[in-house]
Order: C-alpha cells, then structure tokens, then sequence
C-alpha cells in the first residue's frame, strides 16, 4: 500500500473551536495544503502534551492522520510562537483580526503560497511596526489581492478612464473607484476618497511590507483607508468582522485613560 | 430523527429529544438514556425529575461574585473566615471547584462567566468585568489575583483586566504559569517554557 495514513505539514492556527469534553476543532493555514481542518483530542486537559503547541496563532509543523470525515492531529512541534505577540494586549487583537479576516476569505483547501508568506511575515512583523494600523491596512490590500478582490484604483471602474487628480469616489459595490462624471449616474453607494489616500492605497497595493513599514504615513490617511476597506470587506463578505468590535474597543478605551 | 423512531411513542420521543440538546449526549446516547429510564424503578425517575426542579429553582448566582449559590450571597461570601481584602478572577463557576478542592486560597472569587474572544464576537461587555470593576471599586479589596485560563482568550481577558485596574491602584497579580505537576520538559512548548523561566523561585 503506497497511501500513508499520516502526513505532515507547517501551519498557523487561525481558528478554534471547542468539541465535547476535552478537544478542539483547529482551523489551520499551510503554505502547501491552503486552509484545512483537523481535531486535537484532549487538548484542554493540563497535561496535553500538544497543547502548548496547538493554540491559536501558533506556527507549528503539525502530523495528522486522516479520518473519515475530518483528520485527527496526532503531532505538532512549534516553529514560532510569536511570544512577543502574545504579551501586549494591542498586538494580540491586531493578530486575531489578521487571523480572523483571512479566515473568512479563504476557501478551504485552496492552496496559496503567497497568502501563507503574507500572515507569516506580517505576524513576524507586527511587534516592530511603528504603526500597526500601517500594517494591518497593507494585510487587508494583499489578502484582498490575492483572494481576487484587488480593489481598482487606478482607472475608473466604470468608464476606464484614468483617475484624474481631484476628489473622485470609492464605490465598494463596483470593486473600486469611481470617477466624478460617473459617480453622477447614482448606480453606486460611494465614498468620496481624496487624491492623496488614493495614492496611498495604491502604494499599499503595491509595495512591499518592507518599504510600506518604513514610510511614514499620516494618521488621518490611514484611517480613511480604515474606513474604506471596511466598508469593502463588508459588502464582498455581506457581515462584519467580529473582531472589529474588539478594536474599536480598546482604541475607545485608550482615548478615555 | 422522526423518521429513525416513528414507533416509539411522543413521550418517549421528546424525551429523547431533549437529552438530545444536552452538551456531549448525541442521539444515540439519548435514546440509551430514555429507555433505561423507562426501565428503572418510578423513584429513581422521580429523585432525577425532583433534581431538575430544584437545581433551577433553588440556585441562583452569588450577587457579588456571581458564582452558583442557593441564596443571595455563595458559601464563600457569607463566610467571616475568608480574606475579603483578595480577589481571584476566574473565567467558570467551575473553577472555583478547582481551587477550592486545592484548599490553600482563603481569599473571596469573582467569576466573569467567559472571556474575551475577539474573532467571537465576545467583547468586554460581554463579561462580568463592569460589575467587577464596581465591586473593586467598593469594597475593601487590595490584590486582584487573575485566575483566567492560560489560553489566548485567557491571557486576552488577563491583559484587559490588567489594563482597567491598574488605574485603581490595586495590587494585581497573575496565577504563576509554566510547567504542570507530572509533565516533562522534553515536551513542554515555548510560550511555558518561557514563562516557566521568567517566573522561576528561590528554591
């Protein structure tokens, strides 16, 4: 017999799910087997010894064994456990959320290279951004490029035509933005989007983490970048990021200590 | 279901329905539960009946710590003995069962019925954390022990209540983790092994 029961593969945990007294369902992404499921037994008693291993936002190479309907984790040995992450309370809400948006996402079993190399490096990177914002702006732009929602921003959706420099329009139900003469047309429900965060998007879109982390970028830009890319994700997923709430949350908090 | 049971009788059927709905009982199980009940003696299914009735009827949660108690105030706050000036935050009533088994803490609860998970929509407010925060902010209390689970839903709620009580002046502490009794180092993972490390003692 050729087929092996069991098979291995590096992978971050991104979601968890109780099951029945002691284990879990563990949603997993792997840069060879894309977004997969297995189960961890027993994983909630202390002395699990996969455990420590298991938990969420762990990068671990893991060993399963298939099941009939869902395989069973047997191994896992962590690569990194972004401990750094884990200690701010900040950083962790940021990372659940990348988690979390990828999840949603995603389809099972579709396998993406860059998307892995996309959470891994980001996660690497969040306890050095000097703006986390920064960072989770350019995680939602490439996650949606690579799921196939890369938002226009250069032409207009509608017309084609180049984006001239002025106050033009992004329409989340078109898939990007629009110019002012078709904005008139009223087919879409728009925000008006300024020239400068235009340009911003676009160096988000295409730049690399790298030089998107060591470029400043003025905090009001970002925030209508927030603004936009929310209003974005929650047309193309027809629901709210849960974890929305949470940062929100904290952010209220922080303005009134 | 219907389909699987259309000889068995309603009664027996919305019995077996709502073992059913009970966490870790599947159909199979139910079924098995039901008909050794239409076997066993008509006391035992009263006492069972009898035992329902009276854990929804005569428990109720603690109104300063919200553990599971028979009148106003639980066992542990009507008790002169305890240490009212510590208080341990735990995310279950069940953990309180833990620690109390333990016998060593002498100090008052706080039980927040959950924690929170922010890709589960479970925020602060979700949480007996306002009520906490009126309680710390009343009585006599002067070390808040965190007892969440050593999860990252646990640590998330352990950051948090930090963060919110910090500015009360209080003295927080935070359950010691690392390596469990009978377990061995050789597969202890890194976030215990760091913390193992970190908060090392004077042997």
């Amino acid at each position: 017999m050729t087929h092996t029961r069991t098979y291995q593969t590096p992978a971050i945990i991104i979601k968890k799910t109780k099951l029945g007294e002691a284990d879990r369902i563990l949603t997993m992404y792997s840069p060879t087997l894309g977004k997969f499921q297995g189960i961890a037994k027993a994983v909630r008693k202390p002395k699990s010894k996969l455990s420590g291993h298991l938990e969420m936002l762990t990068y671990a190479q893991v060993t399963l064994v298939h099941g009939k309907t869902i395989d069973t984790i047997i191994g896992g040995q962590t690569i990194n456990s972004f401990l750094s992450l884990r200690n701010d309370l900040d950083l962790i809400s940021c990372a659940l959320y990348m988690a979390e948006i990828l999840f949603q996402f995603v389809p099972e079993e579709t396998v993406d290279q860059g998307l892995f190399t996309l959470l891994l490096s980001s996660l690497e990177c969040l306890p050095f951004a000097k703006d986390r914002n920064q960072l989770l702006r350019y995680f939602e732009m490439h996650l949606l490029q690579g799921v196939g929602y890369r938002p226009e921003l250069s032409n207009c959706v509608f017309c084609r035509r180049e984006l001239a420099p002025i106050t033009n329009a992004f329409a989340p139900s078109a898939g990007g933005v629009l110019c002012p003469s078709c904005i008139k047309l009223g087919k879409h429900y728009a925000y008006a989007v300024s020239w400068d965060c235009l340009g911003v998007m676009l160096f988000l879109q295409e730049g690399d983490l790298e030089s998107v982390l060591a470029t400043p970028i003025e905090t009001t830009v970002i925030n209508e970048i927030e603004r936009l890319i929310r209003s974005y994700v929650r047309h193309l997923l027809e629901k709210e990021i849960k974890s929305i709430a949470w940062l929100n949350s904290l952010k209220q908090n922080d303005c009134c200590h | 279901m219907d389909k699987a049971q259309p000889l068995a009788t309603d009664a027996v059927n919305r019995l077996i329905q709502e073992f059913a709905k009970l966490p870790g009982i599947g159909p199979k199980s139910a079924q098995r539960i039901t008909y050794y009940l239409l076997r066993a003696s008509s006391e035992q299914a009263q006492s069972l009946s009898d035992a329902l009735l009276t854990l929804r009827q005569k428990t109720q949660l603690c109104s300063c710590c919200y553990n599971i108690s028979d009148a106003d105030l639980c066992i542990i706050c009507r008790n002169p003995q305890r240490n009212p000036s510590q208080v341990l935050i735990v995310e279950q009533p069940q953990d309180i069962l833990a620690l109390e088994h333990m016998g060593i803490y002498k100090g008052h609860y706080h039980v927040l019925h959950g924690a929170i998970s922010p890709t589960e929509g479970v925020g602060g407010k979700d949480i007996r954390l306002n009520e906490l925060l009126a309680r710390l902010s009343e009585s006599r209390i002067s070390e808040v022990i965190i007892g969440t689970n050593p999860t990252l839903e646990g640590d998330t709620t352990a950051m948090y209540i930090k963060r919110l009580v910090t500015p009360l002046g209080l003295h927080v502490t935070r359950l010691a983790r690392g390596l469990p009794f009978g377990s061995e180092l050789e597969y202890a993972d890194d976030v215990t092994l760091s913390r193992a490390i970190e908060g090392r003692q004077e042997f």
